[in-house]
């Protein structure tokens, strides 16, 4: 038992000594995930979205076959979980009625009476949350089935779409640049991918205080960053990388031999270039407010004061606009418009290529998404929500601290949600549902704005977007000039 | 003289297109909640999940061929050749045959021996329908063809034909067969003779 102990401990040393290795690692590790699960579930948004929209039905038809005795035991499970969802349900009434009514009848509460390891209030909460998540789950496992097949809502689709991609001929064009149609679309991809590295998702972790509120001051231990690196230049490595997205596309459309992908490939060229510019100059405007490049910093600031949104709203309308752009969707997909072009650029790919594009391209509308959460909705900031808990309008959301005998019969709640972990937890969470929120948006700007004319793409950009951004720095540098002198 | 031609007038919100885009943006956002959360008899989506629903044809939709029943099971037709005449893809070929002497309907009627459609020849222009004076051929079935792989799979013979019941059901039609010996027979027979 001894030898185990102090085999255990010799390996936490050794983790500890590779935790510059292992912590980056993890962190690159999350971000893949997050984007490569991204990536799949807007393929089949956007066919969803267009369908709840047009009136159609939607995918639904893929699935993986399952043995019947599984599928069978589907609507016994959901049964039990109904009836697991009432226990539970039933217990938090009771356990609440047990922590309330005493002291409104005048005696001592309950809340920390002892019921087998558990005291009565943790009773209480676990039930409370434990309760609707099975109700949830009694709601929804039997829809996820189609007959003996797995469908859940045609999430199966994009599963079906890679085998399928993956089993198609890889045909090159026989007089092609070899070298150079191969490596388009590992020049398409990376950026889309690197981009994501810079931008915090989370706020910063102390591993010492996850089970408890985080103290005011001192030293605070062991921490970490919820950021793959953070580099100095901060937001100009952004546009730098996404910048070489273009090379990508406009090698695709030269090495492919073929006329219209030539067409598509200088198309997407000019425009990337192009809106590359409006992109830099709209977000000028919200440096001089943030007072930094890091995009921590710029969250730090919009948790201390507002969203960037409020600040500078046409500065987010432009970025928005001027992103789609910048990652050739509808309405700004002239460079693979199929009615002139076939498929501009990548007209010639197929197989496991045309994944790599078409990935790329829906990893841009994630980190992209992402990079908007960050400068303008606040990054992983959710309102009223500190480092140290729930606070609004200097009120402390401590139920434990108040006079009230009643309430204070619930402090197990304030304490969980107010401590390191759930805030963490909560703040990761609100980041990805605020990029959710935006690849909703923008594919529903997808399917609803027809595509404009080339040259309508460069009219706008150069004679609307650009003046409109110089106009945005000059007026925001005016009124930071009119606040320092008051 | 040159006409003027006044432009349609646009406002800024037009000119503008974001507060148009925004419009746009609502109307579709607005169908896209309401399909996906409404109530299923509410939500208004057209389409249908094809092969595992499927919408009722019309009433007068001329489907796959059947050859009616009569009460004894025996196909009503009595080998005429009216409806492999009338047929102008001609894909019907019919093999008459007699009654057995002993059978109350030899020397009245012949029966089919063979009763064959080709239902990829077919046109369903349903004049075979049109032709048979016996109601024993009829179009009233409501499904079509179904499909296959296999050339053979679409030559029906008299057991497929007799095997595809009707609409409602019910392999007999409402107009009731008079059988020689029956007292309804209108014409003449062995019993009831001149």
């Amino acid at each position: 038992m001894n030898l185990l102990w102090s085999l255990l401990d010799s390996v936490w040393s050794l983790l500890g000594a590779f935790v510059w290795l292992i912590e980056p690692l993890a962190k690159v590790v999350f971000v893949l995930l997050i984007l490569l699960s991204f990536a799949p579930v807007l393929t089949w948004a956007e066919r969803r979205q267009s369908a709840m929209m047009q009136d159609r039905v939607g995918p639904y038809k893929a699935g993986v076959l399952l043995p019947g005795p599984v599928v069978n035991m589907v609507p016994a499970a959901a049964f039990g979980a109904l009836l697991v969802a009432i226990t539970l349900g039933l217990i938090a009434l009771g356990s609440f009625v047990a922590m309330v009514l005493p002291p409104i009848l005048g005696y001592a509460g309950m809340a920390d009476d002892v019921i087998g390891p558990f005291r009565v209030g943790t009773i209480f909460f676990l039930c409370a949350i434990l309760a609707p998540l099975h109700y949830g789950i009694a709601r929804i496992l039997p829809s996820l089935f189609d007959g003996n097949y797995l469908t859940a809502y045609g999430l199966i689709h994009p599963l079906a779409d890679v085998i399928k991609m993956l089993w198609k001929e890889d045909f090159m064009p026989p007089r092609a640049d070899k070298l150079l149609f191969s490596l388009a679309p590992i020049i398409a991809v990376i950026p889309a991918f690197a981009t994501f590295a810079v931008i915090p998702f989370g706020p910063t972790v102390y591993w010492e205080h996850l089970f408890r509120p985080l103290p005011d001051g001192g030293d605070l231990g062991i921490a970490s960053i919820l950021q793959v690196a953070s580099i100095n230049v901060g937001i100009l490595y952004i546009f730098a990388v996404a910048g070489t997205g273009i090379v990508g596309a406009a090698i695709a459309g030269y090495s492919s031999d073929n006329k219209y992908s030539l067409l598509g490939g200088l198309r997407a060229a000019s425009q990337m270039v192009s809106y590359e510019v409006t992109l830099g100059l709209s977000v000028v405007g919200c440096f001089m407010v943030y007072d930094s490049l890091l995009l921590q910093d710029m969250v730090a600031w919009q948790m201390d004061n507002v969203w960037g949104i409020f600040v500078q709203p046409l500065a987010f309308v432009m970025f928005f606009t001027a992103s789609i752009a910048e990652y050739k969707r509808i309405p700004f997909d002239a460079p693979e418009g199929e009615s002139e072009l076939a498929a501009g650029y990548f007209l010639e790919y197929s197989s496991t290529k045309w994944v790599m594009f078409m990935t790329g391209e829906f990893i841009e509308v994630v980190v992209s998404a992402a990079i908007i959460s960050t400068l303008f909705l606040g990054g992983y900031d959710v309102p009223f929500l500190t480092a140290h808990g729930w606070e609004a309008f200097g009120y402390r959301f401590d139920l434990g601290a108040t006079d009230s005998s009643t309430l204070r019969q619930f402090h197990v709640i304030s304490d969980v949600m107010n401590s390191h972990m759930a805030v963490v937890l909560i703040q990761i969470g609100a980041f990805i549902m605020k990029m959710i929120a935006l690849c909703w948006l923008s594919l529903q700007v997808r399917w609803t704005l027809p595509r404009f004319r080339y040259d309508q793409i460069m009219s706008l950009c150069w004679k609307v977007l650009l003046p409109a951004s110089l106009a945005n720095i000059l007026i925001t540098g005016v009124v930071i000039l009119f606040f320092q002198t008051l | 003289m040159a006409y003027k031609i006044n432009k349609p007038a646009r406002t800024l919100a037009v000119q503008s297109y974001v507060v148009e885009a925004t419009k746009g943006l609502m109307i579709t956002g607005a169908r896209f909640f309401h399909n996906t959360f409404a109530k299923a008899e509410n939500s208004k989506i057209a389409t249908i999940r094809y092969p595992e629903e499927v919408r009722e044809y019309p009433e007068r939709f001329r489907g796959v061929h059947r050859l009616t029943h009569r009460t004894d099971g025996s196909p009503r037709c009595v080998a005429c050749l009216c409806c492999s005449t009338a047929c102008p893809a001609q894909c019907i070929y019919i093999e008459p045959a007699e009654y057995a002497p002993e059978d109350p309907r030899y020397g009245y009627e012949r029966y089919p021996r063979a009763f064959v459609i080709d239902e990829l020849r077919c046109i369903f222009c349903g004049y075979c329908v049109e032709a048979c004076p016996c109601d024993a051929i009829r179009m009233d079935t409501g499904t079509h063809v179904p499909a296959s792989t296999e050339r053979a799979h679409f030559i029906f013979d008299k057991e497929i034909l007799m095997s595809i019941p009707g609409r409602d059901g019910s392999y007999v039609t409402e107009n009731p067969r008079h059988e020689p010996g029956d007292p309804s027979f209108p014409g003449i027979d062995r019993k009831h003779g001149h």
